[in-house]
This record gives structure tokens, sequence and C-alpha cells, in this order.
């Protein structure tokens, strides 16, 4: 196992080199946001104030939740995002009870991190129904829910879990229902389609308008505010006080009803000038158009085809499959003989690949930020090169396994050394099945490799994640089809690499 | 040349062989004869130093056995060929047979000339050779086999049950070839088989019957035929014969 955490840090170490600069360039502010519409509209409205001082933003736009964030906040992979108040208190800082703004700030200090005075929105959790179900069932507060034990809830994987979600409201309201996890965006659809009766909703989601949602009143009092504010590291006051100055102009910018609007735009779109269905407006051009109204700045905003965005993401992916596939088979093969020369090391060996395959992706994406301290390319191709050990070991050292004693005897015969008799005759034997072993982690890892983009490190997980906040199949396919496809290529790669081996070995 | 002293191999905590003392000399044919089981095979492995030695040593023109790099060069001084022939599958035939030269470091020209010489000695021609051992018969492996241990000029050839896997009709007529090969290639031969006439046609002079791993009796093939020292000799000599006789309708006891 310290073998293993050693090598992650020589990864760590060669993969820094060519993951380009971030937080730490000296005119360069690096703004992130996570997964969702608002956050991502947010953090672009950063970006173009920091440039506003002249600074040269970067967005790390829809990391993979609050944790992702926070960690390369710490880190200093990022400057600033913009954070809720409740989540800070009863999931980063895992807290009980409302702490005043003082206090906050205070323990906020001793991470090496600030925060602004409120946005000027609260965006809480409630609960929420379609109007007809709820009317049909008499249903007004989340109190009346427990007269209803049949409901269907879904709630978004974070909210199941964390300190002020699920299992506190259900404790609160004395609630029997069961909750299954499910995309927020997605649990939209469900409950609009009848699948679900009822989610959790954030307060600003423009859905709640668009699908005529009943908010359902929080009669015990049981969620906190969640006041939106700007979540900075300490010293980037000191490295760019301009800078800071101007992100800051976000205070007290944006109520509720504004918040909506934005949210409104980016996601349902408005209607063109010339009537027809609504157009959805990207990001980064409700972000241009609040800053520009709000406060006169005119800051260009650059929008990517989905040709160029094919081809960046295709590049990121290669590399991020490329580097930590290539890595994991210098590693894996070796490990494979060494197991498989020497018994107690190779039950140890397969045990250790084994766990780290059980480790969930995100979890492990996480645990590598501080390792790294950095989100992107780094923990992405660590957590990939993880993953595709266990398929090469095993079929290294299973390939080996199944070489029959008289053949290596007969080798031996002849004079070949250990080391020999393994170039010689057992590498061969066995390539088959090592073969077989790397393709199969080949296309693991292309599929894995999707889930890097909620650490920032890009590729076809990009248009997936941002496709599903979106609601936009369209943006979905972008990144599953040239998935889908780049698996195929990999099979029919290692397919001529099987026919190329020497007839004798069999088909 | 060679001489084994007292050797008890155990493996895989099994008893193989149990104090076994025996010397082969000169220039000949041995047979190493004996029920599936009583350590036949193992002699040849210990005289290879494949396995283990408990108790005991082997001598080789009167040095003992080397470890290390010094033993893998000594066995460079043996032939050995197994039942199922031991080729490497991924390469042909004749890469096989170059590989022990390759691996000494023999010249390419010398190699290919040692080759052709070996091809004529064991009828094999360049078509048999260009192929993958999967692509041969079993008797033509065998030969490929038999030429990968001849190429270095061994000073005995080790052959484990060479033919045990081949159809009768094969067998005898590379028992033949096996004859004229043994008396021309003037290695000292060890040969192991099940076979009682097997071991006569080949083996005249001398055989060694095991059983349970200790020497049960050894002289020339007519006098364990003829005289039989040990009840277990008689029984195995005639389980042998009196098999083909009822085999032939000249059953004795039938």
């Amino acid at each position: 196992m310290a073998v293993l955490v050693g090598l992650m840090g020589l990864i760590g170490i060669t993969i820094a080199g060519c993951d380009g600069g971030s937080a730490a360039d000296d005119r360069g502010v690096s703004i992130g946001s996570k997964n969702f519409t608002e956050s991502v509209v947010l953090g672009e409205a950063l970006v173009q104030l920091a440039q506003d001082a002249g600074a040269e933003g970067e967005h790390r736009a829809a990391l993979g939740g609050s944790r992702v964030l926070f960690e390369a906040l710490q880190v200093g992979a990022i400057d600033a995002y913009v954070e809720y108040t409740g989540t800070l208190r009863f999931e980063l800082l895992a807290g009980d009870g409302p702490l005043a703004y003082e206090e906050l700030e205070h323990e906020l200090g001793e991470l090496g991190l600030a925060m602004s005075r409120p946005i000027g929105f609260n965006n809480t959790y409630a609960m929420g129904m379609l109007e007809e179900r709820a009317a049909e069932l008499g249903v007004t507060r989340v109190s009346d829910l427990a007269a209803h034990p049949e409901l269907r809830f879904a709630f978004s994987n974070e909210f199941m879990s964390r300190g002020d979600g699920w299992p506190g409201l259900r404790a609160r309201y004395g609630l029997e229902q069961e909750a299954r996890g499910m995309d927020h965006t997605l649990a939209y659809r469900a409950l609009a389609a009848g699948g679900i009766d009822a989610m959790e909703l954030y307060s600003t989601d423009a859905e709640i308008d668009f699908f005529g949602l009943r908010v359902l009143e929080d009669d015990l009092a049981y969620f906190p505010r969640y006041e939106a504010i700007v979540l900075y590291r300490s010293d980037l006051g000191e490295r760019l006080p301009g800078v800071l100055e101007s992100i800051l102009r976000l205070e007290g910018a944006l109520d509720e009803g504004a918040m909506s609007g934005l949210n409104r735009l980016a996601k349902i779109g408005e209607a063109p000038p010339e009537g027809g269905e609504a157009v959805r407006v990207p990001e980064a051009v409700v972000a241009q158009r609040f800053v520009s109204e709000r406060f006169a700045i005119e800051q260009g905003v650059v929008l990517e085809t989905w040709q160029d965005r094919l081809v960046r993401t295709t590049r990121q992916h290669l590399v991020l499959v490329g580097i930590s596939l290539g890595l994991a088979v210098l590693i894996a093969v070796p490990l494979g003989v060494f197991a498989w020369w020497h018994k107690p090391t190779g039950t140890a060996v397969l045990a250790a690949v084994g766990m780290v395959q059980t480790i969930p992706s995100l979890a492990l994406l996480v645990l590598l930020i501080p390792v790294f301290g950095d989100v992107g390319a780094g923990p992405a191709i660590t957590a990939l090169f993880c993953y595709s050990l266990l398929p090469i070991v095993r079929n290294t050292h299973a390939g080996l396994s199944a070489i029959p004693v008289e053949l290596r005897e007969s080798a031996a015969a002849l004079g070949f050394g250990t080391l020999d008799r393994l170039v010689r005759l057992e590498l061969p034997l066995a390539s088959r099945v090592i073969l077989a072993g790397i393709k199969t982690a080949a296309v693991i890892n292309i599929g894995t490799a999707t889930l890097a983009a909620l650490i920032g490190a890009g590729g076809y997980g990009e248009p997936i994640v941002t496709g599903i906040s979106l609601l936009d199949n369209g943006l979905i396919m972008q990144g599953a089809i040239p998935a889908a496809l780049l698996a195929l290529v990999a099979q029919g790669l290692f397919g001529l690499c099987e026919r190329a081996l020497p007839r004798g070995l069999g088909a | 040349m060679i001489a084994m002293e007292d050797i008890r191999v155990e493996l895989g905590g099994n008893l193989v062989l149990d104090g076994v003392s025996a010397s082969f000399d000169g220039p000949g044919v041995s047979a190493i004869i004996g029920p599936s089981g009583c350590g036949k095979s193992t002699m040849l492995r210990t005289i290879l130093g494949l396995v283990p030695i408990a108790r005991g040593r082997v001598l080789v023109d009167g040095e003992t056995l080397p470890e290390g790099n010094a033993l893998l060069r000594m066995r460079r001084r043996f032939g050995y060929v197994i039942q199922s022939g031991g080729l490497f599958p991924h390469l042909t035939g004749g890469a096989n047979v170059l590989l022990p030269a390759r691996h000494a470091g023999m010249a390419r020209g010398a190699a290919r000339s040692r080759l052709d010489d070996l091809a004529s000695l064991v009828r094999l021609g360049g078509d048999e050779l260009g192929r993958y051992p999967g692509e041969l018969s079993g008797g033509q492996r065998q030969r490929v086999a038999l030429m990968r241990a001849l190429m270095l000029e061994p000073e005995a050839l080790l052959l484990d049950e060479p033919l045990g896997a081949l159809d009768p009709e094969i067998r005898v007529g590379l028992q033949e070839d096996l004859a004229g090969i043994f008396s021309k290639t003037g290695a000292r031969v060890l040969l192991v088989t099940h076979d009682l006439a097997e071991a006569a046609f080949l083996a005249a002079d001398d055989a060694l019957l095991l059983r349970e791993g200790t020497v049960e009796q050894r002289g020339p093939m007519r006098e364990l035929v003829r005289e039989p020292r040990t009840g277990f000799a008689r029984e195995f000599v005639e389980a042998q014969l009196g098999r083909s006789r009822e085999l032939v309708g000249l059953g004795a006891r039938a």
C-alpha cells in the first residue's frame, strides 16, 4: 500500500509539470463553480468581474459538488467560488446549529479562507410537488407529507446524505417514505412525468415556475438559510487587492427574483425577438448581460463551437486515458509477475489492487485533490491509473499461472535462467491473456474518464455533466457518442494487436 | 559420467526418491523403467537440478551438481525431451531448434548448418520446421524436440517417455529412427519408459527397474526378463509380457 501511495506521488509530480499553472500565476485568478446552472452563471460573473480588474480569469466550471470545490479552494487550485452559508455550516464545516456571520468568518479564517457579505439571495432547500398532485392530496406544508406514506421521493445524492438533508428532515417531520437518489435536474423530469411525487428544490430553481410546482411550507423550520456568498482564499486580498475588490461588488447585487431570472435564461431560455420556441442562453452570456446591466462592464465572451469543443474534449480524453493506461501497463505487468513469482506477495498485491477498485470514483477523486494540491488532470489520471491496475495485474497473474509446469521445466533444462524464461517463454505465452486484461482496463478507463470532468479535468464527461444539468440531450450526446466510439476504436485496435501475436499462440 | 549417490527427493510432502544410487558411465543407452509414479521422471529431473534434493548428491564427471549460473551452464551439456515435447508454442519448429544455439551465443551460420544436419538426422524437411508446434503431428513434434535437445551436441540425452504420446504405428517407426540417432550421436542416453518392449529394443544392455523410489533391479534386459530377482520384478515383467502373449494368442495363462 505504501508503494502505491508513493507511486501516486510520483505520478503527481510528473503530471504537475504538464498541468499548466492555475491559481499560482501572478495575475491569474481561478474561479470555480459547481455542476449546476446557478453556480456556473455566478462563476462566469466572477471571472468577468476579475477580468474587469485586469486579471487573467480562468473558470474551472461545473466541478462535482461542494466537497470538490471546498478541497480545491483549500489547496489553492481555485481562488474563489460561490457557496451557500447553510452548506458551509452544515456540510463543509460539519457543524450542528446555526452560527452568526462573525463566527463563521472566524472558522473560515483558520482554514485560510474568507467570505463576502451576502450576495443578496437565499437559495434554501424546500420540498416541492406538482401543483395538481399537491392540491389533490391537500398538501401545503412539509408536515402534511407524514399522512401520505405511499408518496415516492427522489433527492439529489448530496441531499440524501448531507447533514442538513434528508436524514434530518425525515427525523424532524417523522416521515416514513423511502427516498431514491437521483440527479437534481433529472428529478424535475421524473416529477413532471409522474415517476416521483416529491423532491427537494433549491428556491431559486427556474423549474419551480416552469413546471408550476407547489413549494411546501417548512412549518417546523428545519431548513437553515442558504445565503449565497463568495468564498475566497484569504491570500487573494494580498495578492490581487484590486481583483478582490472587483469580485466583491457581487455583495448585495442579486435578490431571489433576479437570480431566478438568470437561472431561467440559462436553463429554459427566452423566446427570440421574431417569436417561436424559447432558446437557451449560454451561461457566459447570461453572466455577461448581468454584469453589463448591473456594473456597466463589457467583457468579451468567446463561445466555443461544438467542433472546437469536440477537438478539445477528445484531446483531453485521450491524454487522460493514454497516460493513465500507459502507466498502469508499466506498473501492473511487473506487479502481476511478482505476484506470480512470490505467492505471499501475490496474495497481498491482488487484494490491494482489488480493494482500490471498490473505492467509489468520486470519493477517490476528492481524496486525491489534497495529495496533488490541485484539481484537474493530476488527480484524474491517478484515479484512472488505480482503476486500470486490477484487470491487468489479475490477467498477468492468471496468464502466467496457466503455463504448464513441464513447459517451464523444459525451458529451465535448456539453461534458461528465471529472467530469460520470463522474456522468452512465459510472457509470450501469457501475452494473449495480458492483452485481454489491458483491453478491459482500456474500455473501463474510457468510460470512467468521463467522471474526470467532475474535478475539472475536461474530456467527454464535460458536455455530459453540463448536458445533464441543462437537460440538454444534444449536449449529453456530444460526450456520450464520442466516448462510445472511442471505446469501440480501442476494442478494434486491441483486436489488431491480438492478430499480430504469433500464430502458435492459438486464437 | 553421471552418478547419483543415495538420492532422496520429497515433492509436495511425498517421498518420491528414497536413497537412489546409480551411475551411468561411458557411451550407451540405459532404460529407466517401472510403473507410473515410481519416480522415473524425477530421476531425470534430479540430474538436471530441476528438483530440490533432500539428501545425497548428483555428480557429473566427478563434480557435484553446481548452483546458480553454473547450473544453467551445466544444463547445456544435457539434452532433455519430455513426453509432450516441451516446445515453445509461440515459435516455429526451426526457431525452437535454434533457441539453445542463440542462447549459448553460437554463430548464426554454424547454428544453421547444425540445424540442417539435425534435420536430415531426424528426417524432417524445412517445410515442417517452418510450422508452429501446434501445426505439427505428434511424431513430428518429437523429432523437432529431439533436434532441439541435440543442438548443442550434448554429452547426455535425457528422454522422458519421448514416444509416450504417440500412436503405436508411429511409435514403432520412431523407435527405429531413435536407435539410429543414438548410435550416430554417441551421447550417453537415459531413456525413461514404462514400455518393456521399447526398453528392450533401445536399451538391451542396461535396464534399471524402479519401485516406489528405490532401485529394484539393474542389469541387462535379458537378465531382468529371464531372472527377475524379486517378486515385484517378476510381476512387472509378467504383466507386460503376459499381456503381449495374450494379445497374440500365446497366453501362457490363458
